[in-house]
């Protein structure tokens, strides 16, 4: 299966980086490119619990197709939330359903993001989602 | 100038962390071990393990003695009248469970609970569920800006209402001793139990339960340079007897039929189940690593570490530390960056500090803060790990901001 256009992007940006400080760099960059979510978006109802910092996410779905919108208070979890979506987007629910998303973290050399620690973020942001997708 | 610890060789899991490039800083949360420790664990099972107090066997014999001289070490350890004063539990969490459940009937409705606003998770849901299920007031004791228990404001709120004082000797996010021989006078002045919570106090300094004047002190092993899955309970003799028994099964029965049963008195009745009998043992000889130690010295390095810590992060911008640690531990935010970020930075770079709420939502909150990062410190830690934290703190907070 062929990857979304920017999940391609992120791969070749994330592949070239030889450092924990340009992927650091990397990924805050990536965190700036989130669409802004409106105060509105912000509710208790669309907080993902268990992050560390604080995690917002809503998902729509658009003729069957899945699109997600998310932001966070720390940067770091931004750009991960950010390349997290490149990945998502736009998938149909059994696509999501079929994605090994801790292979993509993988690919990305992020793999250590998706620790199972409680205070990781980033594993509530996944799980948020398949609850989303599964309605 | 460097800063050697001589114990840190003693700890092969620092070493092997260290080779590995990870500088550990998170003792508050669990410590690294000492050799002994680790040579009497693999020795017990080696020599072939059997359950304590309930074989006339040889193998059956030798555990229950290795496992009642480790309950003796640990009363020496904390100058408890007898080693019937220790029971075994499987932390400080379930000691202080224990302790909520089994002094249960001793309250009515309307009866008050004191703890402080500084308390962690453990010293304070099992009380904040007791006065929930028996109609209880629990009143909290503030801080000053210091980070301590406000003596002045503790003795207003001590009354002859309070029942039972549970308070922190040290708090795992302030870092300050607290004022706990002085609230406890003020609690048995009303007639009202006390309970210590020793989980981060336990590890600096020798502490003498019966200079205290506690009815019981809380802690764990694994905090103590021990196993994990060993908690420690002191409870003075006629504390103890106060105590109903809550978990049932094994050898805490005197004797059983089908439809009643009598139990035995503490220890044993309130250590049902078979107890993690390995670990005990093995904090035995944790317990005598330490003891065979200069305390003086310990201290003395701790203390100088420490100082090395305060001095570093006050010499950086926009640092901001929380309360004014005293010992062991620092806990701290930076204007403007996000503790979640700086925490993932230095993780990166092979620093291990705790980041979060450091389950102790309720403080936290009491200061506004959503986080924030802790670096602790062990007898093992020298001077060279700071430095190797602070070129990596730098590093982290120029990429932040």
């Amino acid at each position: 299966m062929t990857l979304p256009r920017p999940a391609q992007q992120a791969l070749d940006a994330f592949a070239a980086c030889p450092g924990w400080e340009q992927r650091a760099r990397l990924l805050m960059q990536w965190g700036e490119r989130l669409a802004p979510l409106s105060e509105e978006d912000k509710q208790e109802v669309n907080r993902v619990s268990g992050c560390e910092s604080q995690v917002w996410l809503v998902g729509e779905i658009q003729e069957s197709r899945w699109q997600f919108r998310a932001t966070s208070d720390a940067r770091l979890i931004r750009g991960l939330l950010a390349v997290l979506l490149a990945r998502v987007d736009g998938l149909s629910a059994a696509e999501l359903d079929a994605l090994d998303l801790a292979d993509w973290f993988n690919q990305l050399g992020l793999a250590r993001q998706l620790s199972p620690s409680r205070s990781n973020g980033l594993n509530a942001v996944l799980q948020r989602m398949r609850e989303l997708v599964a309605g | 100038m460097p800063l050697n610890s001589p114990w840190r060789t003693d700890f092969p899991g620092i070493q092997a962390l260290d080779a590995e490039g990870q500088t550990y800083l998170d003792s508050a949360a669990t410590a690294q071990k000492p050799q002994a420790m680790l040579d009497s664990l693999l020795g017990y099972y080696a020599s072939g393990a059997a359950n304590v107090h309930r074989a006339q066997h040889l193998p059956g014999e030798r555990a229950t003695r290795a496992f009642e001289a480790s309950r003796g070490k640990v009363a020496q350890w904390l100058n408890a009248a007898s080693s019937e004063e220790i029971i075994f539990t499987r932390g400080t969490t379930e000691s202080l469970n224990l302790l909520a459940y089994g002094l249960e009937p001793l309250f009515a409705a309307g009866d008050e609970i004191v703890v402080s606003a500084l308390e962690h998770h453990a010293n304070l849901l099992p009380w904040q569920q007791l006065a929930l299920r028996r109609g209880l007031k629990l009143v909290i004791m503030p801080l000053d800006s210091c980070g301590q228990i406000d003596l002045a404001q503790a003795a207003t709120l001590i009354s002859p209402r309070t029942r039972l004082l549970a308070v922190s000797q040290l708090s795992n996010v302030l870092g300050r001793w607290q004022p706990v021989r002085e609230l406890i006078a003020l609690a048995q002045a009303q007639g009202a139990l006390s309970v210590v919570d020793g989980a981060q106090g336990v590890l600096h300094g020798r502490h003498d339960v019966q200079a205290l004047g506690c009815d019981f002190y809380a802690c764990s092993s694994h905090k103590l340079y021990g196993p994990d899955g060993v908690g420690l309970l002191y409870g003075r003799g006629t504390a103890l007897a106060q105590l109903r028994h809550w978990q049932f099964g094994g050898e805490m029965v005197l004797e059983a039929d089908y439809q009643h049963a009598r139990f035995r008195p503490a220890p044993l009745g309130f250590e049902a189940g078979t107890p993690a009998i390995s670990s005990v043992i093995a904090l035995g000889a944790s317990l005598d690593y330490l003891a065979g130690l200069d305390q003086a010295a310990v201290i003395g390095h701790e203390a100088a570490l420490h100082a090395r810590l305060l001095a570093g992060l006050s010499a950086r911008d926009g640092i901001q530390l929380i309360g004014e640690p005293q010992v062991a531990l620092a806990s701290f935010t930076v204007a403007e960056v996000h503790s979640a970020d700086l925490a993932h930075l230095l993780t990166e770079q092979g620093i291990a500090v705790r980041a979060g709420h450091h389950c102790a939502m309720p403080l936290l909150k009491s200061l506004g803060l959503p986080g924030a990062i802790r670096v602790s410190l062990g007898l093992y830690n020298d001077g060279a790990d700071l430095t190797r934290f602070f070129v990596a703190l730098d590093k982290a907070l120029e990429l932040l901001r």
